[in-house]
């Protein structure tokens, strides 16, 4: 009556009901896992921001936010300019911004469309924290020209968000896609149209 | 029911567990976890901790599903329902101190737990497995901890969760991707709240409930250790309650319950005293920005976490940047909690107990603990607290002095684990006694 256990045909059968057991497992996570990213309603929040410039002061720094995330919009002095084009290049991580996110129409050490009007990201390159003003020249150790300074890990970015050396971030601060138009600035479409 | 064996079913005069024990084994698991569970009899202070964890995770659970009546996962609500808690509900202020008091509590408990598991040598084989359910238990619980950590929607909360989700994205490849999908928003938002309320309620409690049960069952299996780390089962059999228990044993019960009950009343006593005189301890359980609702546009001056995770953090902040890229400190944070997964491989040495350990392992061992205990401090405060070195120092890439006592710190924590494998074989260890002391 007892046939001898024929493994191969046993094996073959584990195997067929195995495999395609594990890929319908697999299939059932998958919709689970789907719904962890972002909505629909999150994807459509991203509309670009317009900021009224006709009373920022040199020296004033506007809070921004876009997409969530904080944009500075500062209006720098020109002892401020002056500051950044006597930082030696030795200090800074990049410092001619060549590895920096930054849309291609803002150029030179200000890293801004006009000379003193910049506007960046004030999110920290390295995990995301929001470095604090520290514009007193000599505030942050002898040599400090003036610039921010991140609480979480010490990076050290100068007024044009260019990383000090020494500093935990790899890279300058970002630049978001932005237009100025006469007293408006658009933050999130380029002065090439292109938007973010 | 003369010649009936003493684990049978029906012995017992009360019919009612009687008829319970003829349809679940009640009484047999009592007695093979409890009153006949013979753990060796020369346990000493450091042995209240592992009982004391789970009357913390109890707690926790308790405090936690009554929080969940008033608190709301929504970015909109979350901050003031917790201080409606604080303020409007009875004893809400309790329940809330208990539970973020009980944190903290659960994290010093946990860190004597495994001081003594390495003083002793207690992951050592038969008890890897124990030991590897016992990490996967602190895991979950930094986990529970981090997720727990944003509900009150606070500025360290908020800014909190940016780091440590920010971590993620220094993956090479995949990791903005994956920032992306953890937060489900391009920043943390109201998304974010929701998902870890979900993980922090009932999916990682879950999980923490069924690693603390594999514990239990992996260590009852191979029974405990001891201070001497001598196995008692190797040891003479027969003792007043067995012939065939190990001589060294006694019962758990009530040996052990009496004990533990000492331990849980002097814990209560501390415990109660911290809910009730100083809920925040200074601010360190409860950090003061986090009185502050999350603001997405101002990281507040100075952000540190918890204490219990200012180690690691110390790690993750003390190595710099790589080929422009931050990821190694991200891998040494990683592998610095990691590494304790391997040290039942990594230790050779000949006995398992510090009180029969040479020199060589006892000062690798103190040099652990004071890189360990200082990486922890360094990591509360910002890294100029012990100023900077002065001008000779410019051609290093920081001159802050905090930086490098950390980096030292750090090669110091890493050389106790890979430099295990050849500082324990070398050890002139003391011979091990043939069975527990007391001392």
């Amino acid at each position: 009556m007892s046939e001898p256990v024929n493994t191969s045909r046993r094996r073959t059968l584990i195997a067929a009901t195995a495999v395609p057991g594990a890929i319908t497992g697999a299939a059932a996570v998958a919709p689970f896992v789907a719904t962890l990213a972002p909505s629909e309603r999150a994807k459509a929040a991203g509309a670009p921001v317009e900021v009224d410039i006709s009373n920022l002061k040199p020296g004033e720094k506007k809070n921004v936010e876009w997409r969530g995330k904080v944009v500075w919009v500062m209006k720098r002095t020109a002892e401020q300019l002056a500051a950044l084009e006597k930082i030696p290049a030795s200090q800074l991580q990049d410092p001619k911004s060549e590895k920096a996110n930054q849309p291609a129409y803002v150029n030179g050490a200000t890293r801004s469309i006009s000379p003193d009007l910049v506007v960046m990201e004030g999110v920290c390159t390295h995990l995301g924290c929001s470095p604090t003003e520290k514009a007193t020249p000599g505030e942050l150790g002898n040599d400090w020209p003036g610039g921010f300074y991140c609480p979480c890990h010490g990076s050290k970015f100068d007024f044009a968000g260019r990383v000090f050396t020494g500093s935990p971030a790899p890279r300058n601060l970002d630049i978001p896609p932005h237009k100025i138009d006469g007293t408006k600035l658009v933050i999130g479409i380029g002065q090439d149209g292109k938007e973010a | 029911m003369a010649g009936t064996p003493s684990n049978h079913p029906s012995m017992f005069k009360n019919p009612v567990l009687n008829w319970v024990n003829d349809r679940f084994p009640l009484t047999a698991l009592i007695k093979t976890s409890a009153s006949e569970y013979y753990a060796p009899k020369n346990f000493n202070f450091w042995y209240y901790f592992g009982s004391l964890a789970l009357l913390v995770l109890v707690l926790q659970i308790v405090t936690g599903i009554f929080l969940t009546m008033n608190y709301k996962p929504d970015a909109a609500y979350a901050f003031g329902s917790v201080e409606y808690i604080m303020r409007d509900v009875d004893y809400g202020w309790l329940v809330r101190y208990m539970h973020s008091t009980g944190a903290s509590a659960f994290f010093v408990v946990v860190y004597l737990h495994m001081c003594r598991g390495l003083m002793y040598g207690s992951y050592r084989k038969p008890r890897e497995l124990t030991w590897i359910f016992g990490m996967l238990i602190y895991l979950a619980l930094m986990a529970e901890a981090f997720f727990g950590y944003l509900l009150p929607w606070g500025q360290m909360s908020f800014w909190g969760a940016q780091v440590i989700v920010n971590i993620f994205s220094a993956i090479p490849f995949i990791g903005p991707d994956l920032a992306v999908w953890i937060r489900g928003d391009y920043a943390i938002g109201d998304a974010t709240l929701n998902r870890f309320f979900a993980f922090h309620v009932i999916a990682l409690p879950l999980v923490l409930l069924g690693l603390v049960v594999a514990h239990l069952i992996a260590l009852h299996e191979t029974g405990s250790n001891n201070p001497d780390g001598v196995e008692i089962n190797e040891g003479p059999k027969g003792n007043r309650w067995s012939k065939d228990a190990p001589a060294d044993g006694i019962p758990f019960h009530p040996y052990y319950t009496v004990k533990d009950i000492l331990g849980v009343v002097v814990f209560l006593m501390i415990f109660t005293a911290v809910v009730f005189f100083m809920p925040e301890m200074g601010g360190y359980f409860l950090e003061y920005n986090n009185f502050i609702p999350a603001d997405p546009l101002k990281t507040p001056p100075h952000i540190a976490p918890v204490w219990y995770f200012t180690p690691y953090y110390s790690i993750l902040r003390a190595v710099p940047p790589l080929f422009g890229s931050q990821f190694p400190g991200v891998i040494a944070m990683g592998l610095s909690v990691m590494i304790f997964f391997a040290l039942p491989w990594l230790d050779k040495g000949a006995v398992k107990s510090i009180r029969y350990r040479g020199t060589l392992y006892k000062s690798y061992f103190a040099m652990f603990l004071v890189c360990f205990v200082v990486l922890g401090y360094l990591g509360v405060n910002s890294t100029d607290v012990w100023g900077q070195f002065g001008d000779w120092s410019s051609f290093l890439d920081t001159k802050d002095r905090a930086t490098w006592v950390a980096r030292v710190c750090t090669v110091g924590y890493f050389a106790f684990f890979f430099l295990m494998p050849w500082y324990t074989k070398a050890d002139k260890t003391k011979p091990e006694p043939a069975r527990v002391t007391m001392h």
